[in-house]
């Protein structure tokens, strides 16, 4: 357990240095990260006098060296909007993200996992029909238009809902409705195909046979064994969900991490799409990690190391 | 029972030709609405995609301020001139709409060709050779899958600047460690399978071994992902031209369409309603395609869905 704990850890260093790399070189492709980060109407002059500020006349290996030793300590550079750290403008975003990717996650689960769980159960019910069906939607519809139709019925002509902002309570409902809805499609399949391939393990048979009562077969044997998958893609849906919130911010205009992203693109504010981009992929790490540890709390053969 | 010798093995069976095959997928197809239904709702885009010229009743770019933001047809102030209405500036939309499936489809196929090819290549090349070079392309592999996709489209996107090929390299290289996942897996279980061995056994050669043994094996839980895959990125590539990053702005895109829409949706909601039920359509009838493709090409899933 420790091993193994230990092992997902290390990999987890290795994965993050990939990504600060991977983030270095990405601002390079063009090949000239100076005429990407001014104005197009920048002079040769102004461009120079950039370049020697930022140093991108160094040479690479020394540019990410520089580069790594300040992600180190959480040095992202300044902004080049603001001129401010690049990375307390992140943090101050984070919660608003934090709380429509949790919101929408906990809709997602609450309505997906018992669609899921009946329609295991049984197949080819009117529930299990309408489940599919939402799972189907879940992953057709294109969840950045439903937000603009959602607010053009339940904020433009009902008035139920803001149809942006975060002020009021109830502002979250929307946004992570739409966030949460892909994640709620997958969540019902998984969760349906985990229920009826379990219920046709050799074990569950056992079960019957040796005269177990259904209800107890089905909290103890098939529900912990559905919860092993749930776990793992709960938590990469949450990741998936702090990174794809871009869209459903930027049209909300939910002053998230997403919201930030968009509009440090529009200022072709790199320094600061950069600490966006490496932040966001630290906490996916750090989830991935903890998945990985929820795994194995759940599952026994993890925790005996086979 | 007859339909009993209709099953997944006699699909993939080699010494069939390819018509009885056919005939057999056919067989399929009908007992599966859902399939057929998902298949006929596809062809339906490439059908539009092929002869836009020909369905389109205008040239989708075509301005006419005069007749700017008229309804659909079957609202009040609309006609049948312009069934779905036009936009801000005059244009039709159905015609637009036509249009923009070659975009969506062109992204789709070549970002799945060359994700699948370069999945291919790496995926085997790690699967069959095994030991360092399978943990080092695996290491990638897992770095990217890792990472907040959308996040890092998003950024790259921004980065390189709009036009169609940058779309496609990006599509096509930051998907392709999926297909290099399933590649890798798929090899693995073949190489440990009773007929790689027996073939190696009886002293086939390597490029005999994997032109007849594996890549046969390997195409149809390939095509399976190729489906969900394109699907998803003509999903993402709306979602691209929704913020402004995907085909320059003068392309008919649904993405762009959308975009557009957005700023009109009180006044004249149909401008991005259309671009919206476009993706949607599309995005459905390739899961709907892509379930019943899994179902009928890969028989280890077969159980689970009864």
């Amino acid at each position: 357990m420790q091993r193994y704990f230990l092992t997902k850890f290390l990999q987890s260093i290795l994965l993050l240095f990939g990504v600060l790399l991977l983030v270095f070189f990405m601002v390079r492709l063009t090949g000239d990260p100076a005429a990407l980060m001014m104005s197009r109407e920048a002079s040769p002059e102004q461009l120079e006098a950039f370049r020697e500020a930022m140093g991108f006349n160094r040479p690479l290996y020394v540019q990410f060296a520089d580069f790594l030793s300040g992600a180190v300590v959480g040095d992202f550079g300044d902004s080049l909007h603001f001129k401010t750290p690049a990375l307390p403008l992140v943090l101050e975003r984070l919660p608003a993200t934090l709380q429509l990717a949790a919101v929408g996650l906990l809709m997602a689960m609450v309505i997906g996992i018992p669609l899921g769980l009946i329609g295991g159960f049984n197949p080819g019910s009117a529930i299990d029909s309408i489940g599919r069906t939402l799972a189907l939607l879940g992953q057709s519809i294109p969840n950045f238009w439903l937000a603009l139709i959602m607010i053009l019925f339940f904020a433009v002509r009902l008035g139920w809902f803001p149809s942006f902002g975060r002020d009021q309570w109830h502002s979250v409902v929307m946004p992570a409705f739409v966030l949460g809805l892909p994640v709620m499609g997958q969540l019902v399949r998984l969760t349906r195909s985990a229920v009826l391939e379990i219920r046709s393990e050799d074990f569950i048979r056992t079960a019957y046979s040796k005269g177990l009562e259904p209800r107890i077969i089905y909290a103890k044997h098939v529900l912990r064994n559905v919860a092993i998958p749930l776990v793992s893609v709960t938590g990469v849906q949450f990741g998936y969900m702090l990174g794809g919130s871009i869209y459903i911010e930027a049209i909300f205009a939910w002053p998230g991490m997403g919201q930030l992203l968009e509009q440090a693109i529009g200022w072709r504010d790199f320094q600061l799409v950069m600490a966006i981009a490496i932040f966001t992929s630290v906490i996916v790490l750090i989830l991935n990690l903890l998945t990985d540890l929820a795994y194995a709390v759940i599952d026994p053969r993890i925790r005996y190391g086979h | 029972m007859a339909t009993r010798d209709i099953t997944a093995d006699s699909l993939l069976d080699v010494e069939r030709s390819f018509g009885d095959r056919l005939v057999y997928m056919g067989r399929f197809l009908w007992r599966d609405k859902g399939g057929l239904i998902g298949l006929v709702m596809f062809l339906t885009v490439v059908f539009a995609a092929i002869f836009s010229p020909t369905i389109a009743p205008y040239d989708p770019l075509e301005q006419n301020l005069r007749d700017s933001k008229i309804p659909p047809a079957w609202q009040e102030e609309g006609s049948w001139d312009h069934p779905f209405g036009t936009d801000n500036l005059g244009r039709d939309i159905f015609s637009r709409i036509i249009y923009g499936a070659r975009v969506s489809l062109t992204v789709g196929f070549f970002g799945v060709l060359i994700a699948g090819g370069l999945g291919l290549v790496f995926g085997a090349i790690a699967g069959y050779m095994g030991g360092r070079v399978d943990e080092s392309i695996m290491s990638v592999v897992n770095l990217v899958l890792s990472l907040p996709y959308l996040l890092f489209v998003v950024v790259i996107a921004a980065i390189l600047g709009r036009s169609l090929i940058n779309v496609i390299l990006i599509f096509g290289i930051t998907d392709s460690p999926i297909f290099a996942r399933v590649t890798r897996g798929e090899v693995l279980r073949l190489r440990q399978s009773g007929f790689v061995e027996s073939a190696v056994s009886a002293g086939a050669t390597w490029p005999r071994i994997i032109f007849d043994h594996i890549l046969p094996n390997l195409i149809g839980p390939l095509i399976t992902l190729a489906t969900f895959e394109m699907s998803r990125m003509i999903f993402y590539e709306a979602g691209l031209g929704f913020l402004g990053l995907s085909v320059p702005p003068t392309v008919p895109s649904w993405g762009n369409m959308l975009a557009a829409g957005r700023k009109y949706l009180t006044s004249a909601p149909w401008i991005a309603t259309f671009p919206g039920l476009a993706i949607m359509f599309t995005s459905l009838g390739m899961n709907l395609l892509g379930d019943w493709l899994r179902d009928v090409l890969d028989p280890r899933l077969r159980r689970a869905r009864k």
